[in-house]
């Protein structure tokens, strides 16, 4: 039996359900009704939130001025509301963040670096793409100004690259694929032609079957994936067609099939594949960092800086959060409200005394936060792009920093270029954080320099950012599991008294910066109702 | 719904797929470090630091110099396989061994002098308890 809620959408649109509800029965009963059709737990982007009524005066209290916080107050203020931010750190945006020449960064522990990147040249420490449906993240760009160009997420010319494959010379990403969906296509086509597939394709798709995977898998005309026109059309040539008497091109020999499947470097093809990193993908001209800067100069006005929140308390008519200025210092101030949208990373949240019911509490309490780190290396020259024809993209290794990403802007400029040195993970990001930033730094640059040899020549300067170790956040991302969201998930969307949580960590796209959106449009919309409903 | 089941499938941390990596390989997979020390700096001093004093930004990193919760072994042996609050699980990560290792190593070192030596067979029996539950 289909849920109800799948019945009402093929009649007419929930939005529409609502309103009219509210129309007819005010809108204490379309709270309700809201809430009895889980609306929350409807996916997607609305549109930009449609917050009417006389909110009366009420007011918001958000802690954190990153995309979730500062979505919450843009929209709340627009629909009448009161709102204060306060911000631990000295400048919006949270995770959305760029590195900059000139900026100086200290994590935990005291290490401090002092950011020598050239002019316009960056470090995306955080979120460094934005998919294209990722329809919350790019209406607030649209909003805000914010000029975003493509960003690559597959090179067909970038490498992939196994320590333990081919005596550890990268492979192209063109070579690799092509070849692999070649040899799958010849596989298949032989399968088809031996009768193998008789049970499971009729004799009359058997054809279409066998014209798609010659298509697909650039087969010969024996439906073999061999040395060819075919081939080097997909793969590319030893020596390209060209003009005039030197025009004649020499194919190039595919990697053998055994080898190939025995690289596992197949594992790598598949990364533009995914639904959130199929292109198009974008990033801000200029830094992701520049989302954060808009947004926050739109909100100037309520956004408090350096307040690093100790308590947080509900009573019956409001909230009231404790704070020190960690510039000016002083004794703890207060500020209060009739409502509270908390964005604070439930890493630091569980820290902080906090009157939620217990399931609430228990929601922030057991979810921890995933490690990443991300190392940037200038180089004196672009040499990935002048010696090897790479233009943004990534490429990909199995050794500890995993990714190397290219800079998908400024494509033949002759001034030096920052390449994300590593994008670590797991237990190699655990490990990158175990070390100090120049040790980042010497082990990004040594295993750099197995894919790319001119690394060490012309390194210039570096600087790295490891998630647990940076102070407003102790973490990525939360690390939500299927039994973690079984049991946590609803608690920590709820809204608790007068308090509502926000953030990539109360979304189901877990770091993201769109779930940071959706996360706080869905906590506004659920809030504004509760207060239209009072 | 499709949608939803697939991006829930999916959940990346602003990550690519290459590596086979989702939400629930964050901290899995094995660590090749196998001594205590060995262990305890390539591991936790990300968070508890060289000297094992922790830190303090927005939210903390407990000292584990000097900290009197260690004398009941089972504590760190506990909050290494289980995780706590900001602390991830190390249980899926790290062997019996390893748990057992680095425990030893933290209640030995940075001024901790606890003899009570936590066995690989005490990780094991504790690790069976909390799966149980």
């Amino acid at each position: 039996m289909k849920p109800v809620a799948d019945d009402i959408r093929q009649t007419m649109s929930r939005r529409d359900l609502f309103s009219l509800i509210g129309t007819l029965a005010g809108s204490a009963v379309m709270y309700e009704a809201m809430s009895s059709l889980a609306y929350a737990g409807e996916a997607g982007y609305f549109g930009p939130p449609k917050l009417s009524g006389d909110v009366k005066g009420a007011s918001v209290l958000i802690l954190g001025s990153g995309m979730a916080g500062m979505t919450s107050a843009y929209e709340l203020r627009k629909a009448g509301y009161k709102v204060q931010i306060l911000e631990y750190q000295d400048r919006p945006g949270g995770r959305n963040w760029s590195l900059y020449g000139g900026d100086t960064y200290t994590e935990l522990g005291g290490a401090t670096q002092h950011v020598e990147f050239d002019k316009g040249l960056y470090l995306n420490p955080g979120p460094w793409r934005i998919p294209y449906h990722h329809y919350g993240m790019l209406h607030y760009c649209k909003l805000l100004n914010v000029a975003l160009e493509p960003f690559v997420q597959v090179n067909y010319n970038a490498y992939v690259h196994s320590t333990k494959a081919f005596g550890g010379k990268p492979q192209r990403y063109r070579h690799v694929q092509a070849d692999f969906q070649g040899y799958v296509a010849e596989l298949l086509a032989k399968s088809t032609r031996q009768s193998a597939l008789d049970q499971a394709v009729t004799k009359e798709d058997q054809e279409i079957l066998l014209e798609a995977l010659r298509q697909w898998g650039a087969l010969d005309k024996n439906y073999e994936y061999t040395l060819g026109e075919a081939s080097s059309g997909r793969r590319g040539y030893d020596s390209d067609p060209g003009g005039g008497l030197t025009s004649v091109p020499t194919p190039s020999q595919p990697i053998g099939f055994k080898d190939l499947l025995q690289s596992h470097l197949w594992r790598s093809i598949a990364a533009g594949s995914g639904y959130e990193t199929q292109q198009s993908l974008f990033q801000p001209v200029g830094g992701m960092g520049m989302i954060g800067k808009a947004f926050g100069a739109e909100l100037k006005e309520v956004i408090q800086y350096n307040a690093k929140v100790i308590d947080i308390h509900q009573d019956a008519k409001g909230v009231t959060v404790t704070y020190q200025d960690t510039q000016k210092g002083g004794p703890p101030m207060q500020a209060r409200a009739d409502w509270c949208i908390c964005t604070i990373p439930v890493s630091v949240l569980s820290q902080i005394p906090i009157n939620v019911g217990a399931p609430m509490q228990a929601a922030i309490d057991n979810l921890s936060y995933a490690s990443s780190v991300k190392v940037g290396l200038q180089f004196k020259r672009r040499f990935w792009e002048e010696d090897e024809n790479i233009y943004g993209g990534i490429t990909y290794t199995d050794q500890p920093n995993s990714t190397i990403g290219y800079p998908n802007s400024g494509y033949f400029s002759s001034g030096k270029g920052v390449i994300l040195g590593a994008y670590a993970f797991g237990p190699a990001a655990f490990e990158y954080t175990s070390m100090s930033p120049p040790e980042r730094i010497a082990k990004s640059l040594e295993y750099g320099a197995k894919v790319h040899p001119q690394y060490m020549e012309e390194f210039d300067t570096g600087a790295s950012v490891a998630w647990h170790r940076v102070p407003w956040t102790l973490g990525c991302a939360g690390s939500w599991t299927e039994e973690l969201r079984a049991e946590h998930y609803d608690a920590m969307c709820a809204l608790d008294g007068r308090i509502m949580l926000a953030g990539e960590h109360a979304s189901r796209i877990p770091a993201w910066q769109e779930g940071a959106v959706l996360s706080a449009l869905d906590a506004i919309r659920r809030l504004h109702q509760r207060v239209l409903a009072a | 719904m499709l949608r939803r089941a697939i991006a829930s499938g999916l959940a990346l941390c602003l990550l690519s797929m290459a590596q086979g990596a989702s939400a629930q390989g964050f901290g899995m997979g094995g660590y090749s470090e196998q001594t205590g020390e060995a262990l305890y700096q390539g591991v936790c001093q990300g968070c508890h630091m060289p000297d094992a004093k922790g830190a303090v930004g927005a939210g903390a990193y407990p000292a584990l110099a000097g900290d009197k919760r260690l004398a009941a072994k089972a504590y760190p042996e506990l909050v290494v396989l289980r995780g706590q609050k900001a602390m991830p699980a190390f249980g899926p990560s790290f062997s019996d061994a390893q748990v057992a290792a680095v425990v030893n190593y933290v209640r030995t070192h940075f001024t901790n002098n606890y003899s009570d030596s936590v066995t690989t067979d005490d990780v094991k029996a504790l690790r069976a308890t909390l799966s149980a539950k």
